[in-house]
């Protein structure tokens, strides 16, 4: 019983190396990409997540027509694609009348179709397969070195900053009246976004990587007030999810990517009923209730 | 005589070069506690971000005494009451000043929230989220917030807002409370019973100044009539205020213009000059039209 559970459970991991690198690839995106998701919900931001992970798809295919299916430069095309569409889409909002959120519209879907027509002009259909739902089961080591980088540059940025990226979210005029930092705090906090996402799409491909960093966050919101549990718990999930949608994947010969992301959503909707903030416990508090 | 802890200078603050705060002029003495009236719209939420330095002025000049520390207190309906926190973590932001970004809290930071804490009627309530808050609890942790700042300069918008009468009492005294220890106070308030039961001076505003000083006589039928007639006058396509219009010696001290006023300021001797100085920008802007 035990050795059945054993290959079941762990012995894909201990067998094969790819399992391995997508094990300690998709545990690493976790750790940093969990924490931003967080952030970037509760500034109710969910959206712009999605936006900026079609953003960086041009850059992206830049380098992939410049270099083909090289890692590096397309990350780099990636991170640039994503500060201009997120740079362009703030100073729209800025110095017009229109709301960030329009901007930040239009500016990724002339990102996407630009993005989409670029891995056209050159690929196959298959190229572009890559791009847009990515290959886990693939990472080499140029990858994982990228994706580790990215996740202590966040966890170190995240440390440095929690105090102000706290605060401004609660309130934000009052770190205005105390501070100068509000402005450059929610440009790094971009930045962080971007470059998360930037280290997904490899792994989870553009349109999926995004999925990794929300669905723990939405999860973990469900079952804590403080906003540190609420980080480590989404990482959790995150972790959580990647091992069980790779196991599946190993199984049922799924897709990977697809499956990480399936697996992070079942734990939402499970959230959503048990959480201990979740529609389930609001019933019952209602019905019975303290003296004061 | 008091110093001066903030100075306007014929500020002028808006939106899309649209004024909210319109040529003022005068000071805010140390030590002293001022209401802020007017209709929704006049302007005085905008002034109280010009004097923290969030906006910046259209022209003009607002200069708080260097060294002073400042402490801001937004409209509640600015603070996001989904975050999830708990009451001591929103107290304890009023650390800022002392500790920044990376210093640790020692536990005497942490005494002074509880103490903070404590002095507001909230001790208990430490780890509540605040999302569980009342709308008067809620504004008693702002000002515990307020409180552990321990600012020389603290400006209160709309603090009174949707807040049961009790807690009102409470947080007034606690608003004098502060005078004492000779802190400056600049509250926005609605209630004009309240502000002249608990308010020493009071400045009337209708986008422009209306007038400033010991609240009995700021208050007067005559000013609040004339405060509504300009909050009336407001137009979207209002003309250009010319440079020439306000740039000329004299204009600058159209807000004290009542002769009674309680305390003495820098520009005493200029006061008989405003009212003329007023009635005649009016004119001055149509012809701009022209």
């Amino acid at each position: 019983m035990m050795g059945a559970l054993f290959d079941f459970l762990i012995g894909p991991f201990v067998q094969f190396e790819f399992m391995q690198r997508a094990l300690l690839g998709s545990f690493m995106l976790s750790v940093g990409a969990c924490p931003v998701g967080v952030f970037l919900m509760l500034r109710r931001m969910s959206l712009t997540g999605d936006a900026m992970a079609h953003a960086i798809l041009p850059g992206a295919a830049v380098g992939f027509l410049l270099f083909g299916l090289d890692i590096v430069p397309m990350t780099i095309g990636g991170l640039i694609a994503g500060v201009i569409v997120a740079l362009g889409a703030g100073l729209v909002s800025r110095l017009t009348v229109q709301k960030e959120d329009a901007s930040m519209a239009a500016f990724y879907l002339i990102s996407l179709a630009l993005g989409v027509m670029l891995v056209s002009l050159r690929g196959s259909s298959v190229d572009l397969m890559h791009v847009l739902f990515g290959t886990v089961l693939a990472l080499n080591d140029a990858a994982l070195v990228l994706i580790g980088g990215i996740m202590f540059l966040t966890l170190g940025l995240l440390a440095i900053f929690w105090r102000a990226l706290v605060a401004e979210c609660l309130d934000p005029l009052f770190l205005r009246s105390v501070s100068r930092l509000g402005p450059p705090v929610h440009f790094i906090f971009l930045a962080l976004v971007v470059l998360n996402l930037v280290g997904g799409f490899q792994a989870l491909g553009t349109l999926l990587c995004v999925g990794l960093m929300m669905l723990p966050a939405a999860a973990a919101r469900f079952w804590t007030t403080r906003v540190g549990p609420m980080c480590l718990l989404a990482i959790a999930i995150g972790i959580f999810s990647c091992v069980s949608g790779l196991l599946l994947s190993y199984h049922a010969s799924l897709p990977s990517g697809p499956a990480i992301i399936l697996s992070a959503g079942t734990v939402y909707l499970l959230s959503i009923f048990l959480g201990t903030r979740g529609a389930f416990a609001a019933r019952v508090r209602r019905v019975s209730h303290r003296t004061a | 005589m008091a110093e001066a802890v903030v100075t306007f200078n014929d500020l002028t603050l808006g939106y899309d070069s649209h004024p909210a705060v319109h040529h003022l002029s005068g000071a805010v003495r140390r030590g002293s506690l001022t209401a802020i009236v007017g209709a929704n719209g006049s302007g005085k939420s905008t002034l109280m971000k010009g004097i923290v330095g969030i906006l910046k002025p259209i022209s003009g000049s607002c200069a708080v005494v260097p060294g002073a520390k400042l402490a801001y207190l937004p409209q509640q309906s600015e603070i996001d009451q989904s975050f999830p926190a708990r009451v001591v973590d929103l107290v304890s932001l009023g650390l800022w000043p002392r500790r920044g970004l990376l210093g640790r809290h020692r536990p005497e930071d942490r005494q002074a929230v509880a103490a903070a804490l404590d002095s507001v009627g909230l001790s208990g309530f430490e780890s509540r989220p605040i999302d569980t808050l009342s709308g008067g609890q809620m504004q008693r942790a702002l000002f515990a917030r307020v409180l552990v700042q321990n600012a020389d300069l603290i400006l209160l918008d709309e603090p009174f807002n949707a807040v049961d009468t009790r807690t009102v009492n409470d947080l007034v005294a606690l608003i004098g409370r502060w005078q004492l220890e000779g802190r400056t106070v600049l509250v926005v308030a609605h209630d004009l019973d309240l502000v002249r039961r608990s308010f020493p001076e009071t400045l009337l505003v209708a986008r422009q100044p209306v007038a400033w000083g010991a609240t009995d006589s700021v208050l007067s039928e005559e000013n609040l009539l004339k405060a509504r007639r300009f909050h009336e006058a407001w137009d979207e396509n209002a003309p250009w205020c010319a440079p020439s219009d306000h740039g000329h010696e004299g204009h600058v001290h159209q807000d004290h213009g009542h002769d009674d006023h309680g305390h003495s300021h820098a520009h005493d001797h200029h006061g008989n000059h405003s009212h003329s100085h007023r009635q005649v920008k009016p004119a001055g802007r149509q012809r701009d039209v022209a």
